[in-house]
């Protein structure tokens, strides 16, 4: 077969969203003109979730290291495996919105939800400079549009503008450090990149595109000092929308770390970018979440700190290492997903997303309210949830690792103590829900098509939790 | 045989949050029907094992070389023993609570699941794992059923538990870094040989990780606003059971563990010269801090709270003696404690607060409890006697071997210590007469007479008379046959590594 032959090949799943997203701008367009909002909204999402299903289908069948473009695009086992957890997380992310009701152009949403996925899946399996940033401004200019999609909240415009004015100037700070890396290496090729690195001497050069290369994917990560869009755009954003950056965008942009790590890596400064930002985002994360009172802006803030964790696996720079830092970045970002669930059931009920919406929900739904305990305590990594192995394993990663000798257990009691911390701030949460009398009496009804998800999310956190090695066999050592 | 006690806990605590919404007289039931269950498997145990007995051993996550052991040894026989002790009367304790019943004794059966898990565990991951969940039930039930200032109590409590168990945490990682990865056995990594440098700082790292749990001056503060802000159960748990989980965790991990950290530093700064020093004096701090504290409160709990602090000080300088004495003195002791501190939380919370709806000892004082509830009155007294060390009850015995093993390495710690002691006698005697016995405002009540001021309290329960009488059966059995318990200690606790029974020598 020819080299486009073996492209098309191996972006099946990219191409089955594509089309899945005509097809619904055709039938929202076309055939559904007449009826109503809701039924708009659920018939898109229901195609979009079976376009995604579909693609994850195809992932499933077709396992195996492929690589086209002499190693633009990559497919292997971790691939998949980011890959087909970004896609069940897109379908999670469809479903829990069917009901959240922010935009008339139910169509428009979902076709950008799989545009924005078809973007991720692209940057877990690029190994280029070129298709790294396609893929990545292809994400970024999606869920730009998305956030901005309340088009009757000022929040979600400010939210939007937020986000697409550091998007902006982050993309560009990164392509310019891309143009300098291409300068000193001659190739846009990854594997290429670390060869060159590792024989070239240290110049002040190197040093400013590496330095440039994190501002980008700091951005995207939301790690201190590139975080500050994340919290007004948890804010702002539509709950899936905000659900999505939180989940899906995350978890490429973690695969994507690790893979540009690998070029990176033999040039010393990228490890120690990585340390500070780890560091700055761990502290800094923690302690702005113990004064929030908005709940996504708790998830915000938290979701810097466990990017800090994170960071520090991918400065480790070992298979174990990467292994752990993308079964934490895919169990996160399940987890995640369920607390947003959770709360846009809450806002769509008080109307807000402060601490105080959530008093009393364990009388109002014992049920939603159960599962934001599993939620919020596997993000706390308390046992015997996923989050705390998923930690316990990273950590131990980092602390056998060679490169991390001289700082990993430092940096491993910072994040020990930091996620010590963090227990404060979810239990504020958990306190209103299950300590504070419930200020309305009344019963909290919730779709039932909404709650049997998210228990089955909650159940998912706690059998992975109870049985890590599943995750370990989903995604083997490469 | 003794897994199942932590299977049909957290069984029990599903059963009861799912399906007992609204039946309080069922959840009742069954929170009775699994603590009595468990401490029936943990009786048939105690009194038909003996030595190091494997119980379970399963692959759980091979990559990481992470097995799912569970064994038992004297010392955990006896503290699962203590924790079906403390299970059981706890229930009873709880009877007359009615808000939100199923979800109380659903949180509650989970705490004490985690608490079976944590004596049984023979893997460092699994014990990890039981450890940190007994924190987040322990909030709830101080938060949601809690007394004074309870949602401060129950925060600080569970950021406490919680940052001792990341520094254990850390500690673990660390050596299950150091010695290779390949597997976190507890007998397994006993025999790796850290390095001694390592063991200087993993040890006084993961030990006062557990520490803090146990209540250890200066780290003790949430020791007793939780305990007083828990209802009548959580603080008899709390105290009777889960700071055990830090003492044991001293002995089983840190201590077993990095043995060596226990050695002399080289050098010396005000006469301490090694941790086991420093702790010891930290020990003997808290024994007569705590006493000298609980002497002058004016809230009944809080007396106990303080008192347990104390209490808690004589296990750790048990464990600090290093010798087979002074070891089977501090488990003996947390025995003793444990059903003790039950005992006289459950006099104070549940027997003389829920009638009297005070627990200030000066009005206390004005109502002449030893008449108008002389259960109560008798009660403590007994409970008292016994926890300030009357010879016949099962503090006398463990504090006797704490303070002889203590003699020989710390005599003038040993010495204040003892004082520590004396004060326990004067605060309880001081609590007991203006509780119960107050003669001072006899004579205005003689003089008033005719005014009926002594109003009848409801009958004590038969729940509250079963939980009294398990609890004082127990103390005296052990103070009066403390060999039961001592054959089942000492041969586990000569099987501990041979530094920790003779004082660090080799």
């Amino acid at each position: 077969m020819n080299a486009y032959g073996n492209l098309l090949s191996i972006l099946w799943p990219e191409s089955i969203l594509e089309i899945a997203s005509l097809a619904i701008l055709v039938a929202d367009l076309g055939f559904m003109r007449r009826a109503s909002s809701a039924a708009r909204m659920r018939v898109a999402s229901l195609l979009g979730t079976m376009g995604v299903l579909i693609s994850v289908a195809w992932l499933m069948a077709h396992t195996g290291v492929t690589a086209v473009m002499g190693g633009a695009l990559v497919t292997n086992s971790s691939v998949v495996a980011a890959q087909v957890g970004i896609l069940i997380l897109t379908a999670l992310v469809l479903l829990l919105g069917v009901s959240v009701r922010f935009t008339r152009n139910p169509g428009e949403y979902v076709a950008l939800v799989l545009l924005a996925t078809t973007g991720m899946l692209l940057v877990a399996a690029a190994r280029d400079l070129l298709i790294i940033f396609v893929a990545l401004e292809l994400l970024s200019l999606s869920l730009y549009v998305l956030s901005a999609f309340s088009k009757d909240s000022a929040a979600s415009a400010e939210a939007a503008l937020k986000y697409y004015l550091f998007g902006g100037m982050s993309a560009a700070f990164m392509l310019f450090g891309f143009s300098y890396l291409y300068g000193i290496t001659g190739t846009t090729n990854l594997n290429a990149i670390a060869a060159s690195l590792t024989l070239a001497p240290l110049t002040p050069i190197t040093l400013v595109a590496l330095v440039l290369v994190a501002v980008g994917l700091g951005f995207k990560v939301a790690a201190v000092p590139f975080h500050l869009w994340a919290p007004d755009t948890y804010l702002g954003a539509p709950t899936p929308v905000a659900a999505l950056i939180a989940s899906g965008s995350k978890v490429a942009s973690f695969a994507i770390l690790i893979a540009v790590t690998a070029a990176l890596a033999p040039a010393w400064g990228w490890t120690e970018t990585l340390l500070w930002m780890a560091g700055a985002s761990i502290v800094l994360g923690n302690l702005s979440a113990l004064v929030q009172s908005s709940v996504r802006r708790i998830l915000a803030y938290s979701a810097i700190a466990h990017a800090g964790y994170m960071l520090l696996g991918i400065a480790a720079h070992t298979i174990a290492s990467n292994q752990a830092v993308l079964i934490y970045a895919l169990t996160y970002a399940l987890t995640t997903v369920g607390a947003f669930g959770v709360v846009a059931i809450v806002e769509r009920d008080a109307g807000s997303d402060r601490l105080d919406a959530f008093a009393g929900l364990s009388a109002r739904n014992p049920l939603l309210a159960a599962t934001l305990l599993v939620f919020l305590l596997s993000l706390a990594g308390i046992p015997p949830l996923v989050g705390f192995w998923v930690k316990f394993q990273m950590f131990a990663a980092v602390l056998r690792a060679p490169l991390a000798a001289s700082w990993g257990i430092g940096m491993v009691i910072l994040a020990i103590a930091g996620s010590a911390v963090s227990l404060y701030y979810y239990l504020q949460v958990l306190k209103r829900a299950w300590v504070t009398p419930a200020l309305v009496s009344s019963k909290l009804a919730v779709p039932r098509q909404e709650l049997v998800l998210l228990v089955l999310v909650a159940i998912a956190v706690v059998l992975l939790g109870i049985f890590p090695s599943l995750l370990l066999q989903w995604i083997p050592l490469v | 045989m003794l897994a199942w006690t932590i299977y049909l806990s957290f069984g029990g605590a599903l059963l009861i949050a799912f399906f007992a919404q609204g039946r309080p007289q069922l959840a009742r039931w069954l929170a009775l029907l699994t603590a009595v269950g468990g401490l029936v498997i943990a009786g048939c145990a105690f009194f038909t094992q003996a030595g190091m007995t494997p119980i379970a051993d399963a692959a759980w996550i091979p990559a990481m070389g992470i097995r799912f052991t569970l064994s038992a040894d004297g010392i955990s026989r006896v503290l699962v023993l203590l924790t079906g002790f403390a299970s059981v009367a706890g229930v009873l304790f709880s009877w007359n609570i009615d808000h939100r019943v199923n979800e109380f004794f659903g949180f509650y059966l989970a705490l004490i699941g985690g608490v079976y898990g944590v004596f049984l565990s023979a893997d460092l991951f699994l014990f990890f794992v039981f450890y940190e969940i007994a924190i987040v039930p322990k909030y709830f039930l101080i938060a949601i059923w809690g007394s004074t200032r309870r949602e401060y109590g129950a925060m600080k409590l569970a950021l406490y538990s919680f940052i001792g168990s990341a520094m254990v945490l850390v500690g673990l990682l660390a050596a299950y870094a150091v010695s290779g990865g390949h597997s976190l056995n507890l007998a397994t990594l006993q025999q790796y040989p850290f390095p001694v440098s390592f063991q200087m700082w993993a040890f006084p790292l993961v030990f006062l990780g557990f520490a803090i749990l146990a209540g250890m001056w200066p780290l003790h503060t949430w020791a007793p606003t939780g305990h007083v802000a828990a209802p009548t159960a959580a603080s008899m748990l709390l105290a009777g059971v889960v700071m055990k989980l830090g003492a044991y965790g001293c002995l089983r991990v840190a201590m077993t563990l990095f043995p060596h950290g226990l050695d002399p530093w080289g050098w010396s700064f005000l006469g301490i010269g090694s941790w086991r020093t420093l702790f010891a004096l930290l020990a003997v701090i808290g024994i007569v801090y705590g006493a000298a504290v609980a002497l002058i409160q004016n809230d009944f709990k809080f007396v106990i709270g303080y008192s347990s602090v104390s209490h808690m000080g004589l296990v750790l300088l048990g464990l600090m003696t290093l010798s087979q004495i002074g070891l089977d003195g501090a488990v003996l002791q947390m025995f003793s404690h444990g059903i003790l501190a039950g005992l006289l939380f459950a006099t104070v919370g549940r027997i003389v607060y829920e009638r009297t709806h005070t627990r200030d000892l000066t009005a206390l004082s004005q109502m002449h409890l030893s008449r108008t509830l002389p259960f109560a009155a008798w009660l403590f007294v007994l409970a008292g006697m016994a926890s300030m060390g009357l010879p016949g009850f099962s503090g006398f015995i463990a504090e006797l071997q704490v303070l002889i093993g203590a003699w020989t390495s710390f005599p003038v710690f040993t010495i204040i210590a003892g004082v520590g002691i004396v004060v326990g006698v004067a605060y309880t005697w001081r609590a007991m007469q203006k509780a119960f016995f107050s003669e001072s405002s006899a004579i205005e009540s003689a003089v008033a007479s005719s005014v009926p001021t002594e109003h009848t309290y409801e009958p004590i329960t038969w729940a509250e008379k079963t939980g009294v009488i398990l609890l004082l059966a127990a103390s005296l059995a052990v103070g009066l046959a403390p060999r039961l318990l001592l054959d089942q200690i000492t041969p586990a606790v000569l099987a501990l590594p041979h530094t920790l029974l003779t004082g660090g020598r080799p």
